[in-house]
C-alpha cells in the first residue's frame, strides 16, 4: 500500500466513515471505496456493479473475496457504547467495551463521577443525558446505551431518549422491583409495551456475578450478543 | 482505576483495527519499515476471519494476528523479506501444505495470506 493511500486510509477512520480498501491481488494495485463517493485516490478503477457489490460488503461489515482477483477489506463505521452513570461498575465496563471494539462515552451530569482521573483515555461528556444525546451523541443502529446511574433523575432521562431512537441495545441496571416502578414512569410519559419491551432488565446475561468486573463482562456480553442478533433470553 | 498499568497502551486507546493500523502509522512516522499482512481468505475452521490483520516492521517487531498465534513466525519471516523487495506476496497455508504441518497450522484450515509493504 502507497503512503497516501493509507494516510487516507487512516484518516477516514479517524472521522469515524465507513470505507473499504479493495486490492486486486494479481499486481497489488489498490483503491479506497467511499459509498456514495467517486474520485477516491488509488490505482484501480471499479465498475458500477463491483462499487455495488463492496458497498453491500461495507454495509455488513463482511471483509473477504469480491471475487477471483479482487479482495475487500471493509473498515464498517464503529460500534458505539454510550454508558450513562460514570459509576464503579462503569470503570469496569467502559475499558472492557474499548476492547471489544466499541466507541465509549460516558455520560454523567455530575462531574465528580464524570472524572478524567477515574477513566483515563476514556471520552467524557459532563451533561444531563437526553440533552447529550439529543446534541452531541445521537444513538444511531451501531450504538447500544446502558443506563447505570441508579437514579431515576439521570437513568430516566436517558431511557426516553435511547427509546425514541434506533439504538440497538438499551438496557438498564436495576433489580425487577426497581425496573416495575420504571416501567409505571415509562408508561406515564407515554411509552407503550413495545417501547418498554425494548430495555433489557434487570440488564446484562445471568451469570451470577456481583462483583463490579463480573457485572460488567455480563452487560458487555448481553451487548455483543445483541450487536449479532441474538436475543435476550427473559429471566 | 488506571488501566495502562495493566495493559498494552494500544489495547486501550482503541479496538484491534485501531491498535494495528495506529502501530503502523507510528513505526512509519519513526522512519522504520512496515509490512501489513492480511488475511484474504479463509477454507474451514479458520482461526481469524477475513480481514484480520498483522503488522510487522523490519527488525520484527509484529503487532495483531493472523492465525491465533501458529502460523505468526512464518508470517513474519515472509513479511521481513516483502519489506526487503517491496513487492506484495500472497502465502497460503493448509492442512495440503507440507509447511503448514510444519509452522503447525492444526485447526485444519487453511487460510490464504496476502503481505504488502507500506511504501
Amino acid at each position: 500500500m502507497r503512503h497516501e493511500l493509507f494516510r487516507e486510509l487512516q484518516e477516514l477512520r479517524r472521522r469515524r466513515e465507513p470505507v473499504a480498501l479493495v486490492t486486486d491481488l494479481r499486481d497489488g494495485a489498490q483503491a479506497l471505496f467511499v459509498p456514495g463517493k467517486g474520485g477516491l485516490p488509488g490505482t484501480l478503477a471499479l465498475s458500477d456493479e463491483q462499487s455495488a457489490a463492496i458497498a453491500g460488503m461495507l454495509h455488513q461489515s463482511v471483509s473477504g473475496p469480491l471475487d477471483e482477483i479482487l479482495f475487500v477489506r471493509s473498515y464498517a463505521a464503529p460500534w458505539t457504547l454510550l454508558v450513562v452513570g460514570a459509576v464503579h461498575i462503569a470503570q469496569f465496563l467502559a475499558p472492557m467495551a474499548r476492547l471489544a471494539g466499541f466507541d465509549v462515552t460516558l455520560i454523567d451530569p455530575r462531574r465528580a463521577f464524570a472524572a478524567e482521573h477515574r477513566f483515563p483515555g476514556l471520552d467524557l461528556i459532563v451533561g444531563w443525558p437526553d440533552e447529550v444525546m439529543e446534541q452531541t451523541a445521537p444513538p444511531t443502529r451501531q450504538t447500544a446505551v446502558v443506563t447505570l446511574a441508579h437514579d431515576p433523575k439521570i437513568d430516566d432521562p436517558a431511557l426516553f431518549a435511547a427509546l425514541r431512537s434506533p439504538a440497538f441495545y438499551v438496557g438498564a441496571l436495576g433489580s425487577a422491583r426497581s425496573h416495575a416502578k420504571r416501567v409505571e414512569r415509562l408508561t406515564a410519559a407515554g411509552f407503550g409495551p413495545a417501547d418498554i419491551a425494548r430495555i433489557a432488565a434487570p440488564i446484562g446475561l445471568d451469570l451470577g456475578g456481583r462483583a463490579p468486573a463480573e457485572i460488567a463482562v455480563s452487560v458487555l456480553a448481553e451487548v455483543v450478543g445483541a450487536r449479532y442478533g441474538r436475543q435476550r433470553v427473559p429471566r | 482505576m488506571s488501566n495502562e498499568h495493566i495493559l498494552p497502551f494500544s489495547l486501550v486507546e482503541g479496538n484491534d483495527d485501531d491498535a494495528v493500523l495506529d502501530q503502523a502509522a507510528l513505526w512509519l512516522g519513526e522512519g522504520r519499515k512496515v509490512a501489513l499482512a492480511t488475511v484474504v481468505r479463509t477454507w474451514g475452521s479458520g482461526p481469524r476471519p477475513a480481514g484480520s490483520h498483522l503488522v510487522v516492521e523490519s527488525g520484527g517487531d509484529f503487532m495483531g494476528s493472523v492465525s491465533g498465534g501458529c502460523i505468526e513466525a512464518a508470517v513474519i519471516t515472509e513479511a521481513k523479506e516483502v519489506i526487503a523487495e517491496g513487492k506484495p506476496r500472497t502465502l497460503d497455508f493448509g492442512v495440503s501444505d507440507a509447511e503448514a504441518w510444519d509452522v503447525g497450522l492444526a485447526c485444519g484450515g487453511a487460510i490464504r495470506i496476502y503481505v504488502e509493504p507500506l511504501i
